[in-house]
């Protein structure tokens, strides 16, 4: 299933799955909702951390700058 | 060529890590060049991307607005990886801040023999199993090596499937995926989707949420997930499938139970009529 979504399967073994899908709508019901799963997922964007880690992290790096290491 | 890269990728990491290793004059950007020239035209190689450069560039020169985008983007993705090697999240939050520290000391050595986010990676681990064994309780990889939500875990419930031996033709569905409906694409688009996905992804093991994460939010390529994670193929494509196939099953209880409601709906509307 992932390799075939990734399109890295070996030509034989993909055209069997096309095959497939050709002659079965659940399966290409399930590839296209599996297709729209990924898309969605793609859209979300992470929460922003709490300022606290951001703020200790960035004084070591502006301690850094100052001493060069 | 992927071997050579990763090994250097990890000599890289763990020059970062070292605390003995001095900053060296290959700070200055024009040194950077010719590696990233080198990268460019071997493309088979996962070196360091066009977006990298910029980047290294910025970060040495203390950017602090590019490294607040760096540590906001990999945060979380790189607190999942730590929590597959030590036993804590207390001691995970300490691996990550000790691998945000030795990619701050490291930048200016960083030679661009892996991409900039690999190299990030490839650091927390070497961080995280120098940890692990400190504490004598390493749990190397397992999270990756056992099949990480068990084995026999399947990606979609069997009995959804017809049974061999089934008069009817055996290992087709039993009860096939539900119909999304024509609005699923707006709806999918929605908070209310995305935060459907955001808690699917939640209820999985760190390692399958990471390779998720790294693949379909962050828009990483198989590749580059194995080798920032030293996995293998099989190992990547069996987590990712798992982890996508329970974000599936949610958003098909979502879609299809928010449908029922709205038959519900119908069917009041008809008994009460509309109300104000």
């Amino acid at each position: 299933m992932t390799e075939y979504l990734d399109d890295a399967m070996p030509p034989e073994d993909r055209d069997r799955i096309e095959l497939h899908l050709s002659d079965c709508d659940d399966c290409t019901t399930y590839i296209e909702q599996m297709r729209q799963t990924i898309s969605a997922t793609g859209q979300i964007r992470p929460d922003h951390l709490p300022g606290s880690v951001v703020d200790q992290l960035l004084a070591v790096f502006r301690e850094s700058r100052r001493t060069g290491s | 060529m992927a071997a050579r890269a990763a090994a250097n990728a990890v000599s890289d990491a763990a020059a970062a890590s070292d605390p003995r290793a001095r900053s060296l004059s290959g700070a200055r950007p024009d040194r950077l060049w010719p590696l990233l020239w080198r990268q460019m035209v071997d493309a088979t190689d996962p070196g360091v991307t066009a977006g990298d450069e910029a980047v290294v560039i910025a970060l040495r020169a203390r950017d602090e607005r590019v490294f607040i985008d760096l540590v906001q983007r990999y945060q979380r993705p790189l607190l999942r990886l730590a929590q597959t090697f030590v036993p804590s999240q207390a001691v995970a939050e300490e691996v990550v801040q000790d691998t945000w520290i030795a990619v701050i000391k490291g930048i200016d050595r960083f030679e661009g023999r892996s991409s900039l986010r690999t190299w990030v990676f490839k650091i927390l681990t070497y961080q995280a199993k120098s940890r692990g064994e400190r504490e004598r309780r390493s749990i190397p990889m397992s999270a990756f090596q056992t099949a990480d939500g068990g084995p026999d875990e399947p990606a979609v419930d069997p009995s959804r499937f017809r049974p061999p031996g089934d008069s009817r033709v055996s290992g087709h569905w039993a009860e096939p995926p539900a119909d999304w409906g024509s609005d699923a694409e707006t709806r999918l688009l929605g908070r209310e989707a995305q935060e459907v996905i955001a808690s699917a992804m939640d209820t999985r093991p760190p390692a399958q949420r990471l390779v998720m994460t790294l693949r379909d939010l962050e828009g990483w390529d198989s590749t580059e997930v194995r080798t920032a994670l030293e996995i293998s193929p099989g190992n990547q494509r069996v987590m990712l499938h798992r982890a996508r196939s329970k974000v599936r099953a949610s958003l098909e209880r979502y879609l299809t139970e928010a449908a029922r409601v709205t038959v519900a709906d119908l069917e009041a509307l008809f008994r009460y009529g509309p109300t104000r």
